[in-house]
């Protein structure tokens, strides 16, 4: 299955978020978008999701989705969204209980899950018991429970720490060797978007127009094998932000 | 300043404590003044019962040496002999159980529907724009002043004095209600939709759950009212209740009654809180 922004303008009142955007994720393909705060990221991954109506252009779907596949687009967001009031195994099985899946089924998909996810001895405990990251996991576990055709995940990372932050990728990274998700994961960290992205696509500031697209063939387990690349690759990509980041940053705007 | 040079200091200070090239070393030596303290509930549990004893016996040693006059306020033994009276008689259980009767069918009523009108004033707009205003033009009458009504439509026995706690329980928890549910993170409400929930998981899961804290604190208010309605609708065409027994002990200017009626409310309240506080704390456990 492959998921395809076709000229996608958006605007909020006469403020013009998004400027003719278009771009697809494969099936297994990781698309990394990176660009400064406010360009409009997180509109488009709403787009994309159809959370959101695009003023212009169309988000597609090509091909089907996996038959088991619960939900095919499914989110991860920044500030985790779990409930409070459930349990690590019960946030898993929120999203299950409206399939009408049997019990004992439903069990063995949050055991695995929480097994990927390396939450296993977590199962029972509440989300203020555990760390940022591990909410995270929670949420990914979550995520990868319906079998999702493709993961749109929203700065999943930036409210962690960065030594937690690098656990996760790693931890992201192994989970796409087993499962091999495709996802488009949208950061403003390149060191993310460099050790994440199979493809890269970095958005302009506000209207948001592709600037550029990097594509990056180094297999996404050898990448912390090769730093010199990557860090040439982050350091490019820093050179062609750097100057839209700070023009970005001296707007006067409601950031979301 | 070295940490060494301290310890070395420290430790030598006695040994040449009369020294006088050690002893401003010395005096520059002194805890950082704490300002951290105050401001932090510590629970005792033990002051106000105490506190209560202690106020009961000096009210008994005032009545008994006639500082307290007997006619502006019974001695507590004389209250405590009252209410020793209404066991004895039996009479305890009859006023007990019509007060309680009213209170739990009324509030209970009134929650649920107070629950129902508030979840459907926060999740359709439609009646959100009609019924609102309604509600807040509503809340603030005091329900007593309707009770004649209430009589009229009701009849001058049980519907009445039931159907003033009902309202006078219903508003607050409406308001209770939406108000929490308002303020149920719209995070998870989108979490919710993202995942494809069906409308009514999204209201099980997610929504109630979420306005639970409000709702439980509107019981604290809604229940407190509950009681003082009570003891009013009891006071017009009831033969039993707590009521009933202090508009009589009134009437009678058996003031040792009446104080053993009050305090049968407070005992009544306190119980009630103390339901509520329980329910709290098996609900909302997740708050650890
Ligand atoms: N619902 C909305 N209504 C009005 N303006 C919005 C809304 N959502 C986002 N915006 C505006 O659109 C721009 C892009 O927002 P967003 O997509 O959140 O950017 P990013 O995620 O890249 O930081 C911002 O200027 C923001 O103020
Ligand atoms: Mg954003």
């Amino acid at each position: 299955m492959e998921l395809i922004l076709d000229h996608v303008s958006h605007s909020y009142g006469d403020v013009t978020v998004l400027d003719d955007i278009s771009l697809s994720v494969g099936s297994r393909e990781i698309v990394c978008i990176v660009g400064p705060s406010g360009c409009g990221k997180s509109t488009l991954l709403r787009i994309l999701g159809g959370l959101e109506k695009p003023d212009g252009g169309a988000a597609l779907i090509a091909g089907d989705p996996p038959s088991d596949s619960l939900n095919p687009l499914t989110y991860v967001f920044q500030d985790f969204a779990l409930l409070p009031w459930r349990t690590v195994e019960g946030n898993v099985s929120l999203v299950l209980e409206d399939h009408g899946i049997d019990r004992a089924r439903k069990r063995e998909i949050i055991a695995d899950v929480l097994a990927r996810t390396k939450l296993t001895e977590f199962a029972h405990a509440w989300p203020r018991q555990l760390s940022g990251g591990m909410k995270q996991r929670v949420a990914i576990a979550r995520a990868l429970s319906v079998n999702p055709a493709a993961m749109l995940m929203d700065e999943p990372l930036s409210a962690l720490d960065s030594q937690t932050r690098d656990l996760l990728m790693d931890d992201l990274v192994d989970l796409w060797g087993q499962v091999g998700f495709s996802a488009c994961y949208i950061t403003h960290n390149l060191a993310e978007a460099v050790r994440l992205g199979h493809r890269i696509v970095m958005l302009s500031r506000r209207p948001g127009r592709i600037r550029e697209i990097v594509e990056i063939d180094i297999p996404l387990a050898e990448r912390a094998n090769h730093p010199e690349e990557t860090a040439a690759i982050q350091r490019r990509l820093w050179e062609a932000m750097r100057d839209e980041a700070r023009a970005a940053d001296r707007e006067l705007s409601n950031v979301a | 300043m070295s940490l060494d040079a301290t310890q070395e200091t420290a430790s030598r200070t006695p040994a040449d404590a009369k020294g006088a090239d050690r002893a401003p070393a010395r005096e520059r030596l002194r805890p950082v003044p704490f300002r951290g303290g105050g401001f932090v509930h510590t629970r005792h549990r033990l002051i106000a019962p105490l506190l209560f004893v202690l106020l009961l016996i000096l009210w008994e040693i005032g009545s008994q040496t006639g500082f307290i006059s007997n006619i502006a306020l019974p001695a507590p033994s004389e209250a405590a002999a009252a209410l020793g009276d209404l066991f004895e008689t039996g009479m305890i259980w009859k006023h007990l159980s019509a007060s309680l009767y009213r209170l739990v069918i009324g509030w209970s009523l009134g929650s649920l529907l107070g629950i129902a009108v508030g979840l459907a004033i926060a999740l359709f707009s439609l009646v959100r724009a009609g019924v609102a205003p309604f509600v807040s033009a509503l809340f603030p009458i005091p329900k007593i002043a309707l009770l004649p009504l209430f009589i009229i439509w009701f009849g001058i026995g049980e519907g009445s004095k039931v159907a003033t706690i009902l309202f006078g329980a219903f508003f607050p928890t409406v308001i209770a209600t939406y108000g929490g549910v308002d303020n149920v993170d719209r995070n998870l409400i989108r979490m919710g939709q993202s995942f494809g929930l069906s409308w009514l998981s999204i209201v099980r899961k997610i929504i109630i759950p979420g306005a639970l804290p409000a709702i439980l604190s509107g019981f604290r208010i809604s229940a407190s009212i509950a009681i003082i309605l009570l003891v009013a609708a009891e006071m017009i065409g009831a033969e039993y209740g707590i009521g009933a027994y202090i508009l009589m002990a009134g009437a009678l200017f058996a003031t040792d009654q009446l104080i053993a009626g009050v305090a049968l409310l407070s005992v009544l309240g306190l119980t009630v809180a103390w339901l509520i506080g329980r329910a709290e704390r098996l609900l909302l456990r997740w708050r650890g």
